[in-house]
Parts: structure tokens; sequence; C-alpha cells
């Protein structure tokens, strides 16, 4: 879902004069705030401005007629015609600014190409009255765009140079000192292969070392918070929902631990976890056992919501679809699963490989996945509708790591080599025909992620954790209520009680995030069903046609009969055309499928 | 394949069709020379016996393949017994040699010394006299074949004897369904032959027709030079038409018909009918045309075939007496299937006459023996060696056996026409071609292997089988053939084969690989890397069919369980006959079948990758809307107003306010009145009109103006 983009908070949004003025009506406090002293009454300012205008004109003491004028004065003050300002000059940009089409466009929901049953006029109303809210609302948010200052980042090589030519030593010397200081290498050979993962705000960045070393430190300042060996191998390191704290999947259990390194829990139920996902507005964290099981815990209250058997052996490929919250697995079948706690069974299959499948990704809007097999190829599906391969290609060693950044940049991890490719747009799937960026690493690649809100990918490998320059893959302009790199403490603070006053219910996830906008029909007919049958009669069923008696000796019975047989052959022959409508389709979806029939089929009995 | 083998793999079945004509022939040819009275009997009995093999009465003859109307389990058949064709008559000396006055004496020799008595004992018989008879001897001895018991082969008794009982018991329910399908098959064809109605055959006639048409071009495409030999026996029998005058409106039925056209609108209809065949005919011959021509010429042309077919006789060093099942052998695919659904048969080719029943049976019979003597085969291998070969899988002539069907299928459908004429021609039946040799043994193993191939095929279906090996254009041929014979399940396999195909081609398209400057080095990997790497190499080894098809069950098996069941009420017992082992019968049961209405079409049902779960999720629908709000009448019209989220988080600040504005807006610390009549418009009392005039100020008459301004100087 588009949410609108929202820029610091002491930005006013800028104000919109669609609101059309109502004749105000008569306020039950009016009466006394009029009888008594202006200062007194508590109301909104602006009102209480316009009672203080008002207040010398009616010295009186009549509600009545003061009335009426407050209703008249702002009428006229509203008339419509060029504004004169004080000076007489005339504005040159009269009325509203003009928001283009296609912006509008993309915050609007409502899909009108659906067409409706002929509503009455009564609905007829309310559906006009809805699509001019939401019209009013995404053109608000559209012009809100503006506040948007911030633009990507991108590489363009010289005339016919190739983009993945350049070095990240090149882009560090072009960039600023402050771009430049992102781009750092930590050289941690004794402690293996590392897997990272930055919190979402793309301040914070904790690894964890397979033998156990496992640290956090705010990346920008390289400050460390905390560094501890566990002395265990570390599987997997995971953020939850703030910085505060940081979920370690362990040999044995999960545990989770604070910024300061002090261990706060271990969870028992989540045993020889492989992956940890967590999906920040659920505040669930995901985890996927060696055993097979993939289990949800809810960490706002410490409960396990669900423990989902996978029946696929082991699990280590897995990934969270940002869109819709639903968890995505590999198998090594080929397969990919798609899984919501609130349904035991996957939501769905994709067979996407001949191999096992060695990671997925999915963008952050959710149309996009990419895969990589054993069979050493790379494919991109579309999520909508068709789930088709985009495109695919073949890596001479297959691809062992993905990930996706906000900006729809694929990073691939293949032995110690980082491949990065590009789209032409925003939206537009990364087309692999020619990698943007390549970067050799010290070491095997064990963990790739886009830094959010910066152009930096981190890897972490068997030699240490590098933060590579990556020009145009993060959102450049952040939402400062919702994850805002640069709050305080307060903040935090204040954000995470808000975030879990907003918290969705965790079955509420499903392929399709906006079912909640949809009837349930099912039980939407069934009561309407047993509603008919309490009552005997189906109280919504159309009346049968009577026609009116008519005067002037046209009302005989013989006329009546046949303005009654007109009209009921009229509804059947709507029916039978309705009927020879659907049954080509029928046809044709049969011919297919049966045998060629023989010419003595007719004798069969 | 080249065009030299499949001219000769038509030639081969040419021969069958000679082949099949042989049993009749052959004793005829016997005939023609005198013999003494006993041998006379005796061939009189041969030929009668031999006749009755073709006519109607056929069920009386006592076989020891054969299976009367009566359903028995053992297959004695009491009423044939005394007119049986025993194989050891045929071994008596029946045609004497030239050189008579040698034999007399012989004869007289032997007389003198003892009486002989007939039959003779096993070692006279083998010391039996003329070349022809060492022959025939030699041949049943090489073949196992009885001499003198003809009931059983020694290789059949060793058999039964290493049978042990469970086998036989099999054997024998084997043997009992044979039989009862036989019976039903005869059953339903003398049924189907006294059909009286004129527009069955004629729909019957058409649908052959068609399906002539569609062979020979099938053959055109598969075999120009045999579909060129086909044309000019056209050619030929449109010249015989020619000459015949047929067609012209000059029979009987033909006068007869134009009488009654001034009257009879069908009549002139048939006439019309009869001239514009007659046109057709004598017209320069198109290819398009044959097969009417197949149908209408058919006598004349049966004169032209059957010479053909006989001169394709043929003694080789095989056994003779066993050509014509091997030529039935050719059917024994199709057989096989028509064994598969009994229902369904005689809808494809009900007009088979009831010697063509015959020879399926037999076919029949055979196979099952062969299955028997298959599972017997460590003991007698090498004696089954003749009946069953290895199979050999030679792609190209796998192709060549498809095509070999279809023609076959062809020729069998012609042969039953031609099988209503009388066996007279004599002296056709003596000529006889060279021998060609290398023909036989391709004719020989065709239907074994095929029918090999077909359990292949069947196997590798069910996934037991893993035919890789299998060359691809075997597997060609297997579809070629399965598109030729019109199998029920033909189309919903080939359905599942497209959707294979597509799937396979989802994933195994062959996708430009990545050039990129960095190429990974693999060099001192970790261990767990290694590892890795060499289970990805066993996957990659093993990577491939497994994977789509154990989806594709998968998917199968989850469309099964998502469809609605349907209810069965049927009552074991109730209106008839129940207890242990009793099943309703189907009628009952298809009676109280209650089928559950077919649902909406899946959501990946044009998804070849995907497996979408169809369950409803009952935690959403927990929170979504469940009734109507009042102005409403159709859901989708209320969806449409709920669509547009009302949070901060999807809208701008100032047009967040706005939706969640309340209607009503009370403020702390101020007393709300009650609600009086004048707020509500009416004008109880002097007091009220200010409200109403507030209210509608346009309505502000001049007596209420008046009033508000005495009120105002108040």
């Amino acid at each position: 879902m588009e949410t609108v983009p929202k820029p610091d908070s002491n930005v006013p949004p800028k104000k919109d004069r669609l609101q059309a003025k109502k004749k105000k009506p008569r306020r039950y406090w009016e009466q006394e705030t009029t009888g008594t002293a202006a200062g007194a009454s508590p109301g909104p300012p602006r009102k209480r401005k316009r009672n203080r205008e008002l207040r010398p004109q009616k010295p009186k003491k009549n509600d009545t007629s003061g009335k009426f004028r407050i209703s008249k004065k702002p009428r006229e003050l509203k008339s419509p015609g060029p504004q004169r300002s004080l000076s007489g000059a005339q504005d040159p940009f009269a009325g509203p600014a003009p928001v283009s089409v296609e912006v509008v466009q993309k915050y609007c929901r409502i899909d009108k190409s659906k067409e409706l049953p002929h509503p009455r006029t009564k609905t007829r109303s309310r559906l006009v009255a809805a699509e001019a809210q939401e019209e009013e609302t995404s053109v608000r948010a559209a012009r809100s765009e503006l506040l948007l200052a911030e633009e990507p980042g991108f590489l363009e090589g010289e005339d016919g140079e190739d983009t993945a030519k350049i070095r990240q030593a090149d882009i560090v010397e072009a960039v600023d000192i402050a771009s430049a200081a992102k781009h750092f290498d930590l050289n941690l050979r004794q402690f293996g292969p590392y897997r990272l993962n930055y919190s979402r705000t793309g301040r914070h960045l904790t690894f964890g070392g397979r033998r156990g070393h496992v640290a956090a430190l705010d990346w920008v300042t390289k400050k460390l918070m905390c560094e501890i060996n566990v002395m265990e191998a570390v599987r997997d390191v995971r953020f939850l929902h703030s910085e505060a704290l940081l979920a370690v999947a362990q040999n044995r259990w999960l545990h989770i631990y604070d910024n300061q390194g002090i261990e706060l829990h271990c969870v028992r139920r989540c045993d020889r976890v492989t992956r940890l996902e967590f999906l920040p507005f659920h505040f669930l964290l995901a985890t996927a056992s060696e055993t097979g099981f993939l289990t949800y815990l809810d960490v706002s209250v410490g409960k396990i919501v669900a423990a989902l058997n996978a029946r696929a052996g082991r699990l280590s490929v897995m990934t969270q679809n940002p869109y819709n919250a639903v968890i995505h697995l590999g198998h090594s079948n080929g397969t990919v699963s798609l899984w919501s706690p609130a349904m035991k069974e996957p939501l769905a299959k994709i067979l996407c490989h001949r191999g096992g499948v060695r990671a997925v990704a999915i963008d952050a809007t959710g149309t996009h996945m990419a895969t990589s097999g054993l069979d050493h190829q790379l494919k991109l599906f579309d999520m909508r509708g068709m789930f088709q391969p985009l495109s695919t290609r073949t890596l001479p060693q297959g691809a062992g790591h993905l990930a996706f950044s906000q900006r729809g940049l694929l990073a691939a991890g293949m032995g110690d080599v980082v491949n990065i490719w590009a789209g032409q747009g925003k939206a537009s799937p990364p087309s692999l025909e020619q990698p943007y960026l390549t970067h050799r690493l010290s070491g095997h690649v064990h963990g790739l992620q886009f830094c959010p809100y910066e152009d930096v990918l981190g890897v972490g490998h068997s030699g240490g954790i590098t933060s590579m320059l990556v020009p145009g893959a993060a959102e450049p302009n952040f939402d400062g209520l919702e994850s805002n790199p640069y709050r305080s403490r307060k903040q935090r603070q204040e954000w995470e009680v808000k975030a879990l006053l907003e918290k969705v219910p965790a079955e509420l996830i499903c392929l399709d995030p906006r079912a909640l906008a949809e009837v349930d029909v099912i039980s939407l007919e069934q009561a309407k069903k047993e509603r008919a049958e309490r009552l005997g009669y189906d109280p919504d069923a159309r009346a049968p046609f009577q026609p009116k008696p008519k005067q002037k000796g046209r009302g005989s019975t013989a006329s009546l009969v046949k303005r009654k047989r007109k009209v009921m052959d009229q509804e059947h022959r709507d029916k039978v055309r309705q009927s020879l409508e659907q049954q080509p389709q029928k046809q044709e979806k049969a011919k297919p499928t049966g045998a060629r029939p023989s010419a003595l089929d007719r004798f069969m009995r | 394949m080249s065009a030299n083998q499949a001219a000769e793999s038509l030639l081969a079945s040419n021969q069958q069709k000679k082949l099949e004509n042989l049993p009749k022939d052959y004793p005829l040819s016997t005939s023609e020379d005198e013999g003494d009275n006993d041998g006379e009997r005796k061939h009189q009995k041969l030929l009668e016996s031999v006749s009755s093999l073709n006519g109607k009465d056929r069920q009386k003859l006592a076989e020891r393949s054969e299976a009367s109307l009566k359903v028995s389990e053992f297959s004695v058949s009491s009423e044939g017994s005394g007119e049986k064709l025993v194989l050891s008559d045929l071994l008596e000396p029946v045609k004497t040699s030239s050189s008579l006055a040698a034999v007399k004496k012989q004869l007289n020799r032997v007389k003198s010394k003892k009486t002989v008595e007939l039959p003779l004992h096993r070692e006279e018989i083998e010391r039996a006299g003329t070349p022809l008879e060492h022959e025939i001897f030699n041949l049943l001895h090489k073949n196992k074949q009885p001499v003198t018991d003809p009931l059983l082969t020694p290789v059949e008794k060793a058999s039964l004897k290493a049978m042990s009982l469970e086998e036989v018991k099999m054997r024998r329910a084997e043997l009992q369904r044979a039989r009862a399908l036989q019976s039903y098959y005869e059953a339903r064809a003398r049924r189907e032959k006294r059909i009286k109605s004129k527009k069955y055959h004629r729909i019957l006639k058409k649908g052959k027709a068609k399906q002539a048409l569609k062979d020979f071009e099938k053959l055109q495409k598969v075999n120009p030079a045999a579909a060129l030999e086909e044309l000019e026996k056209l050619d030929k029998a449109r010249m015989m038409e020619r000459m015949s005058l047929k067609h012209q409106n000059s029979g009987k039925w033909a006068k007869s018909k134009a009488i009654m056209a001034k009257y009879d609108l069908e009549a002139r209809q048939a006439m019309q009918e009869q001239l514009a065949r007659n046109k057709e005919l004598t017209q320069k011959v198109q290819a398009a045309s044959e097969s009417e021509e197949e149908e209408e010429g058919q006598e004349e042309e049966e004169e032209l075939l059957v010479p053909d077919m006989v001169n394709g006789v043929q003694i080789n060093g095989l056994n003779p007496w066993m050509f014509r099942n091997h030529f039935i052998d050719a059917k024994e695919a199709e057989v096989q299937k028509d064994l598969k659904d009994p229902t369904e048969p005689e809808a494809q080719e009900p007009s088979e006459s009831e010697e063509e029943r015959a020879g399926e049976e037999e076919t029949l019979l055979k196979e099952f023996e062969e299955r028997r003597s298959l599972r017997q085969k460590s003991e007698l291998n090498h004696m089954a060696e003749p009946v069953h070969r290895p199979v050999t899988k030679d792609p190209s002539s796998q192709e060549v056996l498809s095509e070999l069907r279809a023609l076959s299928q062809k020729l069998i459908a012609e042969n039953h026409q031609s099988g209503k004429q009388e066996l007279s021609s004599a002296r056709t039946a003596q000529r006889e071609e060279p021998a060609r040799e290398e023909e036989e043994p391709m004719l020989l193993q065709r239907p074994e292997r095929a029918r090999t191939l077909d359990e292949l095929e069947e196997l590798g279906r069910e996934g037991c089988v893993e035919n890789k090996e299998l060359p691809r254009t075997a597997v060609e041929g297997l579809q070629l053939e399965k598109n030729l014979s019109n199998h029920i399940g033909a189309p919903k396999e080939k359905k599942r084969k497209e959707q294979m195909i597509d799937l396979q081609n989802l994933l195994t398209t062959k996708s430009p690989s990545v050039k990129s400057l960095a190429v990974p080095t693999t060099v001192q990997e970790l261990e767990d890397e290694g590892e890795r790497d060499q289970r990805q190499m066993i996957k990659e080894a093993f990577a491939g069919d497994d994977v789509i098809r154990d989806f594709l069950k998968e998917k199968r098996e989850a469309v099964e369980a998502s469809k609605p069941k349907d209810l069965d009420l049927t009552l074991p017992g109730w209106g008839e006959w129940g207890g242990m082992g009793l099943k309703p019968s189907a009628k009952k049961r298809c009676r109280f079948l209650i089928k559950a209405p077919e649902g909406p079409p899946r959501k990946d049902k044009n998804l070849p990758n995907m497996i979408i779960n169809e369950k409803r999720n009952i935690h959403v629908a927990a929170h979504q809307v469940q009734v109507l709000p009042h102005p409403f009448t159709h859901h989708q019209q209320f969806e449409r107003t709920i669509q547009t989220p009302i949070g901060s988080t999807w809208n701008t600040q100032r047009a967040f306010q706005k939706l969640t504005m309340p209607k009503v807006v009370t403020k702390p610390g101020h007393i709300i009145k009650p609600i009086k009549a004048e707020d509500v418009g009416y004008r109880s009392s002097s007091r009220s009109d200010l409200s109403v005039i507030q209210r509608n100020p346009k309505r502000l008459s001049i007596r209420h103006k008046k009033h508000l301004e005495n009120n105002c100087v108040d």
C-alpha cells in the first residue's frame, strides 16, 4: 500500500483550499459564549478569532441576528473571483496549485473499472461521496509529494563506459567525505563468516559470526553498542522492532539480548533456528528451524503465535514479503512456499527451480521475487497474478544470497563476488542483462542486506563485514514519524508506544492485505439464507410485477394479463440471453478436454 | 526412418492381410487332388469344419481357445466335440504323390504284413511318407506343437505342471474373465448386426469413410510411396466402376426409386445422391474421394484386393499353422485397450463381424498364455524363445510400428468387408509368391514389442519407471501411436502432458548466462561450503523431471482435495439382497448419489507452477464485515465505500483529521439542553419563530419581518 510520505513533523502540511465552507450550524455552547466574556470560551483559536471579530459588530445581546450575520459574512468573503490583496496586486497563480494526474492516480485505491450492480439513489449518493472523498485525499497526498525534497543518487558511466567496471575506490574518491566514510571494511577473520542486519531506521548494524561473535553498533558514527561472544555457533542475528533489542539464533536456542549485550530471554521453544525474520507491524519474530518448523513469536507479549510444520525438511531459506508480511520459505525440491500464521498449510507454493532453492528475496513493494537455485539460475518472478518468471539468467556459480534494496536494486552474492543489478525506474524490475556494480570481497559471502535510507550495501563474509557504496539503492526521503534515523531516545520511546498501539493482529496476515476492505460474502449469504428460512420468505426478493389498473375502459382483465405476460416474457428473454452468453464459454471449455466425438456417439446409451 | 523401411513395413502389413486368409485357403488347395475313399471322407469333414469356422454356426465348434456363448468355468464344450478339427488328421497323407504306383506297392506291402490302425502310432507317424508330411512334422516338432494330442503343447503342459495353486487359480480367473468378455462381445456383436436402422448404418459408413480418409492422409504424409500404391488401387476401382456401370440409375433399386421419385421427396433425394456418387466415382480420381469409393465399390474393390492378399501367402521355416494367430497378435494392443473398458469399444468399431471377434478372442487367449509363460520363463526360457523376444528399442522401427498400427487398423476394416466373400477363388489360392524371409521377423516381433512399450508407458505414467533411457524418438513414436488410436484416456493424458511440457519449458528454458566481470574464485572453500557443493553436485545430477513430477502430483492431490465431495445416500441391502461381500448395484448407487455442485474455478487453474490454497481463512473472516449496512443492496457497493483507508499512515495529516472527524462534536463544560420542538422546525409559541426564520430565511414573510423588527426594538 502506498503510504503518504511524511516529512519531519515540524514541517506543516500545506494548507488546502479544497474544503468548501458550509453554513455553520448553531452550536449549543454559542449561546453562552456570546453571553459571557470572550476570553472565557475554550473553543479552538480559529473560532475564537472569529468571535472576536464579531464582537464589535454585535454589541447587542441578540443572538439570532448575530448568528445570521456570522453565517453570512464568510460567504461574502469566499465569493468567487480573483482575490485582491491589500496592495491591489493580483495573484498571478490564482487557485490551488495544479497536481499531475499520474501522481494522484498512485494514491487512488478504488478500482473504478469494476462495474457495480445498479445502485439505488440513496446508495448512489453514498458511493459518490466515497469517491469524492477518495479523490480529495489522494489529491492531498499527491500535493504533499512536494515535500519529498531529496533525490536518489545515481551512477552513470561516461559514454559507453560500463558502470560495473567502476570500483569502490573510485566511488569513494568521487563522493563527499561523509559518504566516503560509509564505505568501510571490518576485518574479522577470527570468528568465521558473518550474518548481519540493519535496524529499520538504518542507523544501527548488528552482526554475528559463526563462531559466536555478536556485536551491535551505530555504524554511521562507528560507536560500538555492545560486543559479546556467546560461546556457541551463531546462525543468524536480527534486530527486533527497535535497535534496543536483538535476537540471536544460536546453535541450540533462540536468545534475545539488549543493546548492552545483556541476555534478556532464552526462547527454548524455538530450537535449532537457522533463519530469523522480523515482521515490524505485527511484532512477530518468525524463525525457521532445522527441524522444519516455522515458528511465529509475538515479541510484544512473548507468546508463540503459531508453530507450523513445513513438511519439507530443514529450512534454511527464508524471507518476508514487506507488502503483506507473508513469509516465503525456499525448499530443496525447488519450490517456494508462502506462509501465514493463520493457516496450517502454505498459502501458496511456487515451483521455481529444478534443483533446490538457495536464496529468495522480495522487493519493498512486494511485486517482484528473486530466487536462485541449485541449477545456477537466477529468476525474477512477478508476484501479481501470473507468478511467471519475468527474466532468467544462468550465473556461473549460482547466487547463494540475494537482497533487494528499497528502490528495487538486486544484489546477489556468488562465492566471493557481489553483483548488483538495477532497473530503469523505481517500479521496474532490475534488468539482469548487465550488472550495475560488481565487487570482489576478501571472503565468501554469507549475508547481504541493503541499509535502509542509505546508499549502502552491507555484506557479511568469511573475512568480516564490508559496507559497500551503491548509489541510488535507498529511498532518499525518510518518514520522520515512522522510522527516523536521527530520533532521540525519547522519540524512540514514543514511537514504540504508538507502534504497539497500532500493532496488527497476527491472524490478519494473508496474501491480499486488503482483504479487510472486503465483505465476508460467505457468512453474508449464509445469514441471508438463514433469515429467509426463519421468516419463511425472502424479504429482499423483488416483488412480482403487478400491472397498474388503467382507466377509460382499458383496465380489462385481458389487457392486464397481456401486460403481465409482456413483462414476464421480457424477463425470460433476458434470462435466455444471459445463459446464451455463458454457453459459448462453456463449450470452449468443454471442447479441448473431451475426446473427439464419434459419429456413433448418439447411439450410445 | 528411411522410405525403404517404410515400404517394407507396408508390405509386411499386406502380408498380414494375406495371412489371415490362409487357414481357409490352405486346406482348399489340397482338396483339388482326389485321394482314396477314406481320405475323401476325412477331407470332407475337414472342409466342413473349416467352413464352419467362417459362418454363423461357428460357436458350435469347440476349440481350445474358443469360448462359447455360455459362460462356463471350464472350457469344455460338449457341443462340438464330435466334429472337431484334429491336427493329427491333417498329418495324414491326404495328397497322394503323382507316382502312385510306388506308393500303392508300398501300401500293399504294408497291408499284407498287418492291418494298419488309424490313427497311426506316434512312431509310425514319424515315419510317415511324403516330403510335405515330413516338412509339416518337422515344423510341428520344432515348435513343440502337439502332434497327436492337440489340446496342449508340451510347453503348456509343462507350464501347467509348474503352476502353483495360486497361479492356477489366477489363471483360471483370467480365463474366466476372458471368456465372459468374449461372450459379451459376441452377444453385443450379434445384437448390433441385427440393427435394422438405415440411419445407423449410414452413419457407420460415414464414420468409416472419414476414418479411412484420415488414415490415407496420414499415410500420405508418412509414406508417400504406399499412398501412391493405394491411389493406384483406387484408380483401378474407379475404372472397374466405370466399366460396371453401377450407380447409373440402371439397377433395380434405382428404377424403383425413379418411379417413386415423383411423389416421394426422400426417394428423389436418394436418387440424386446416387447420381452424385456416380459422378464422383467416374471422375478422374482425387486423393480425397478415396474413402467413399472404398465404401461404394465394395465388391469391385474386393475382387481387386483379394488376389493381392492371397499372393502374400508364403511358407517359411516357422509353423505355418500359427500364422493366423501371429497376425492377429498385431491387434493385440487394441484388444488390450478394449479390454480395459468393456463398455466402450463397440462404439468405436461396432461393425466387426464375428469372424473378427473370434480373431480377437484368440488374441486375448494367446495373450494370457503369453503372460503365463512369461511368469515361468525361468524354466522354459529356451522353449518360449520364439514366443517372446527381448524388447528392442530401435527408435526408427518404433516409428514404423506406429504407422503400421494405423495401417493395420484400416486393413482390418477392409478385411471385414472382404470377409463376407465366400471362399471361392481357388485359383488365386494356389498362387504363391516367393517368400520374403526378411519381412517375417519384423512381422512377428511387432505385437510383442508394441505391447511391451505400451506397458512401459503405462508404468511411466504411474511414475514407477524412469523412462529416461527410452530414446526420444521412441517416445515420439508412442505419442503418435496414441494420437492414432482413439483411446478414451488420451485427451486427458495429453492435456497433462502439455502442462508438464509447459512446466518443463518454464524451468528449463536456456537462459543466457551472465557475463560477470569478476568471476568468483573457488579456491579454498570452507568445509561446509565444500560439503554443500558436493550435495549440490548430487542434486544437480538428479535434478530434473522428478521435481516437476512431484509438484504435479502434489497439485493434482490438492485439486482433488479441494473438490466438493459427492454425497452417497445408498443404503446397502435396501430393495435387494444384502450381506457380506455384496455391493449395491451401480444403478442404485447412481440413483442415490447426490453430486456436489461444481465449485468456482481454482485460482491456479492456468498457473502450471503454482498451487494456491483455496481454504477459507477463518481468522481473517472474523475481522471482516459480515452484515451489509442499510442503504446498500450489494456487497460490492459497500466495499467501494470502505476501500480508502482513513488511518494517518496512509493520509496526510489534514486528510486524516477530516476523514476521522466525528459527526457530532461536543465541548467539555457545556450543558447540552434537551431538544425542543422549535429546534426541529415546529412553531409552538411566539418565541419559536426566530428559529424557524433562521432555518429557512428565504421563506421570511413580511409578517415575520415585522415581527422580527418588533422584537429587535424590544
